[in-house]
C-alpha cells in the first residue's frame, strides 16, 4: 500500500485501511462543520430579504473591504500549504516563517471583521436589530471563532518550531492544522459570494 | 487508490493565481449592471470552481486516499440538500399562504 512521503517517518498512525488514523478522524470532523455551516447558511438564507426594519444589507456591506478580506484568507491559504511543503522536506526555516505569515494573515483578517461588526454596530446594526443582524452575526461571528482557532493553533505550532519540537517527524500536525485552515477558507468562500455578493 | 506525492510549489502558486483572478471576476461580476441578470448563477459557479481548487490542491484530496473524499463528500452532499430542502420547504409555504 502506497503511502505519502511526509507519513513514512515515525509519527504516522494508520489504521488497518493503511489511512492515518488522526487525518481520517480529522475529516469526519470536517465533513460534521460542512453540515453546522450548511445549517447557518440555510438560515441565513431562510430569512434573506425578511427583515422588518433597516438597516439592511444592500445598506451596510461593504463589498471592497470585505474582497481585501477574501484575497488576505486566500493568500494565508497559500501559505499553509507552503509552510506544510516546507516542513515535509525538512526545511523548518521556511517551515516557521510560513506559519507565521500564515498566522499573521489569519489575524489581519480577524481585525477586519472586528473592525466590521463595530461599524456594523455604530451604524445601527446589531445582533438583535432585525432579521439580518442575527443572521449575519450568528453565521460570520461563528466562522470568525473558527479563525480564531486556527490563528491559536498556527501560533502554537510557529512557538513548538521555535523551541525546536517541531519538525520533519511532525508533518502530519501540520497537515491536519492545514486541513482545518483551508476548511476555515473554503467556508469563507461560500459566505463572501452568499452574503455579500448575492444581496 | 492510495495517497499519491502532493502537488509542487509551482502547482500551489498556480491555483493561488487563478483563486485570484476569478475572486477580481466575482467582483467585476458584482458591479458590472450587464451581468445583473444572470449574477447568481454566474456568482455560484465562480465560488464552486474556488471551492474545489481550494479543496483538491490545498487539502490534497486530488492526491490523497480516496477515503477521505468519501469522508468529506458525503456529508458536504447532505449538507447542501438540506440547504436546498430547507429553502424548498420554507418558500414553498410562502408560496402557498400568500398564493403566489
Amino acid at each position: 500500500m502506497a503511502h505519502a512521503p511526509h507519513a513514512a517517518h515515525g509519527e504516522a498512525h494508520h489504521t488497518s485501511m493503511g489511512v492515518d488514523s488522526r487525518k481520517m478522524a480529522f475529516w469526519a470532523f470536517i465533513g460534521s462543520e460542512c453540515l453546522l455551516f450548511g445549517s447557518l447558511i440555510s438560515t441565513y438564507l431562510i430569512y434573506k430579504g425578511r427583515s422588518q426594519v433597516g438597516p439592511y444589507p444592500h445598506e451596510i456591506l461593504n463589498i471592497p473591504f470585505t474582497s481585501f478580506s477574501t484575497f488576505d484568507l486566500l493568500m494565508s491559504s497559500l501559505a499553509m500549504v507552503l509552510a506544510l511543503a516546507a516542513v515535509q522536506r525538512g526545511d523548518m526555516k521556511q517551515g516557521k516563517l510560513w506559519l507565521l505569515v500564515t498566522a499573521l494573515l489569519g489575524l489581519i483578517f480577524l481585525g477586519g471583521q472586528v473592525w466590521e461588526f463595530s461599524h456594523f454596530y455604530h451604524e445601527g446594526l446589531g445582533l438583535t436589530t432585525n432579521l439580518f443582524g442575527s443572521t449575519f452575526y450568528v453565521l460570520t461571528g461563528t466562522h470568525g471563532a473558527h479563525v480564531t482557532v486556527g490563528v491559536i493553533w498556527l501560533l502554537t505550532l510557529w512557538v513548538q518550531a521555535l523551541r525546536g519540537k517541531l519538525g520533519r517527524a511532525n508533518a502530519m500536525t501540520v497537515e491536519i492544522t492545514g486541513l482545518y485552515w483551508h476548511f476555515v477558507d473554503v467556508v469563507w468562500i461560500i459566505i463572501f459570494t452568499v452574503v455579500y455578493l448575492i444581496q | 487508490m492510495g495517497e499519491q506525492a502532493h502537488a509542487t510549489t509551482g502547482t500551489y502558486l498556480r491555483v493561488a493565481a487563478i483563486l485570484v483572478i476569478i475572486t477580481f471576476i466575482e467582483v467585476g461580476v458584482f458591479y458590472v449592471p450587464a451581468f445583473q441578470s444572470a449574477l447568481v448563477p454566474v456568482l455560484l459557479v465562480l465560488s464552486a470552481v474556488k471551492f474545489a481548487l481550494v479543496v483538491m490542491f490545498y487539502m490534497h484530496l486530488k492526491f490523497d486516499n480516496r477515503f477521505f473524499s468519501f469522508l468529506f463528500g458525503g456529508p458536504l452532499l447532505l449538507a447542501l440538500a438540506v440547504v436546498v430542502s430547507l429553502l424548498f420547504i420554507f418558500y414553498g409555504s410562502i408560496r402557498l399562504r400568500t398564493g403566489m
